[in-house]
């Protein structure tokens, strides 16, 4: 399942026309502990770039981007009781929404992991 | 994902960001450096909550540096000062601080400080943010035979928590005969440093003034202790926040009075009577009759943040404004501060804050949110 990144640390696993969004174990780090996630509600259609999520450090909240365009299909649920999942296993449990994409051909614009990787040490 | 917020926010930034005197420290203790009131400083190390809840167990050094340490000296410095803030500073003891408010002519509040009588002079610490501001406020409002000095020689750190005075004592053993907003002055390796008991923690704890360079020395002598770690910004907002105590810029400014602030306890009972400091009119129509609004503390339901900025409705109808907010470590949900209408101001009262769009029930709740520790008689 190949796995795709943002400048704006987001990443996102594509498995045929659905992918899995979450940010990175860098965002969780630049951002502390985390206390709140609100994720996109299920039928929300976003684009590429635009607002998709919501996430509360204790010091600020921060917007998460949607890496492409699609249908929400889920919202991870567990995030509401355990925000902290974000910390403790952002590019797992801490997942936060799934999305059924429009146009698989904007993943190409994105980062794989070594570029990504080589992006966030020039940083 | 963008930062929508900063604890910087509001700080303009004019001038190249300075570096403090403990820059390399802080960096090398894993610090992650921020520009907070045009300085680089530490917003935190290992974590802010995990900072925030080890200062309520045990005893964080926060490096203040940024502050403003100025003196006062000269014939009738207490009565020349009493022109610009409401306490009764002629009546403070030497070895005494007292927490007081900058105020301009209408009684707006142009910044909170606190006011040390040193004996030989008048110390006052000043918010970083603004403090050339009240240099140039001073220096412009006092007679000219009173000497302003502005200590940049010095930093100043602030040892905050429960075990805070254990640690101090090791090292100055004075501290410990020290009760809440007592002062003295102090030696430690041949430096001379300033003690007071005080803080911005609710905690107990002390601020210590010294020279730039003994600041790495004694920084890391409190570190090398197991129950002191460094502590960040973030804790010390948190932290500062869960204590009720306003953070100037953002829970205070100069359209808001004393009474408005919640601060009216920084206006000593002869200077009611006589009146005589900046906006006493409106300031003391406000203690009479109650002011229009009022700094409140809000208890948030639910578990969403709700910051700075946010606005405050009853009903359909805004009332106010949110000045800070945010998750609060040990009270376990998030809390905040704001301005509503006095009539709203009860503990108890419901009102709803506006975040992207959403309301969010809050209850007015009484200050502190976490019960203050401060030492007020040695032994106890």
């Amino acid at each position: 399942m190949p796995r795709y990144y943002t400048e704006e640390h987001e990443w996102i696993d594509v498995d045929g026309d659905v992918a899995t969004v979450g940010i990175t174990d860098f965002a969780q780090g630049q951002l502390g502990d985390i206390v709140f996630v609100e994720v996109p509600d299920t039928g929300a259609e976003l684009s590429q770039g635009g607002d998709a999520a919501v996430v509360e450090s204790v010091k600020a909240a921060s917007d998460v981007y949607a890496p492409v365009d699609g249908t929400v299909t889920e919202g991870n649920s567990q995030l509401e009781e355990d925000p902290a999942l974000v910390n403790s296993d952002p590019e797992g449990e801490g997942w936060f929404f799934r999305l059924a994409l429009s146009d698989k051909s904007q993943l190409d614009g994105l980062m794989d992991a070594k570029a990504y990787k080589a992006f966030c040490d020039a940083l | 994902m963008t930062e929508t917020e900063q604890l910087d926010d509001d700080v303009a930034i004019e001038a190249a960001t300075e570096v403090l005197p403990l820059d390399a420290w802080h960096r090398a203790k894993g610090g992650r450096m921020v520009e907070f009131a045009g300085y680089w400083m530490p917003i935190q190390y290992e974590g802010i909550m995990a900072e925030h809840l080890w200062v309520r167990e045990n005893a964080g050094l926060f490096d203040v540096s940024h502050m403003g340490q100025l003196a006062l000296s000269g014939d009738k410095v207490a009565e020349a000062l009493e022109t610009l803030v409401p306490g009764d500073i002629s009546a403070l003891k030497p070895g005494r601080m007292r927490y007081s408010l900058l105020l301009d002519e209408d009684g707006g509040i142009l910044d909170d400080l606190m006011i040390t009588n040193e004996g030989d002079q008048f110390g006052i610490v000043v918010n970083g943010a603004v403090k050339w501001e009240d240099i140039g406020h001073l220096r412009e409002n006092l007679p000219d035979d009173i000497t302003l000095n502005h200590n940049e020689d010095y930093g100043l750190l602030a040892l905050q928590g429960p075990k805070a005075v254990d640690a101090l004592a090791r090292l100055v053993p004075e501290a410990a005969s020290l009760v809440f907003m007592q002062a003295a002055r102090a030696t430690w390796n041949g430096h001379a440093i300033g003690l007071s008991r005080s803080g911005y923690t609710g905690e107990d704890g002390f601020e210590i003034s010294l020279p730039n360079e003994a600041l790495t020395d004694f920084a890391d002598a409190l570190c090398a202790m197991d129950e002191v770690k460094p502590i960040g910004l973030g804790a010390r907002d948190s932290l500062r926040l869960e204590a009720g105590l306003p953070l100037y810029g953002h829970d205070l400014d100069p359209t808001i009075d004393p009474v408005e602030g919640d601060l009216a306890f920084a206006i000593s009972k002869r200077r009611r009577e006589e009146g005589g400091f900046p906006g006493a009119a409106r300031i003391l129509g406000h203690l009479a009759d109650g002011s229009p609004r009022k700094r409140v503390g809000l208890l948030v339901d639910g578990k969403l943040p709700v910051r700075g900025g946010a606005k405050l409705f009853d009903g359909n109808t805004e009332i106010g404004v949110v000045t800070s907010g945010g998750f609060a470590p040990s009270v376990g949900a998030p809390i905040a501060m704001g301005y509503v209408p006095t009539g709203l101001s009860e503990p108890g009262t419901a009102v709803a804050a506006e975040v992207r769009g959403k309301r969010v029930a809050c209850t007015v709740a009484a200050m502190p949110f976490v019960p203050h520790n401060y030492v007020r008689k040695t032994g106890a």
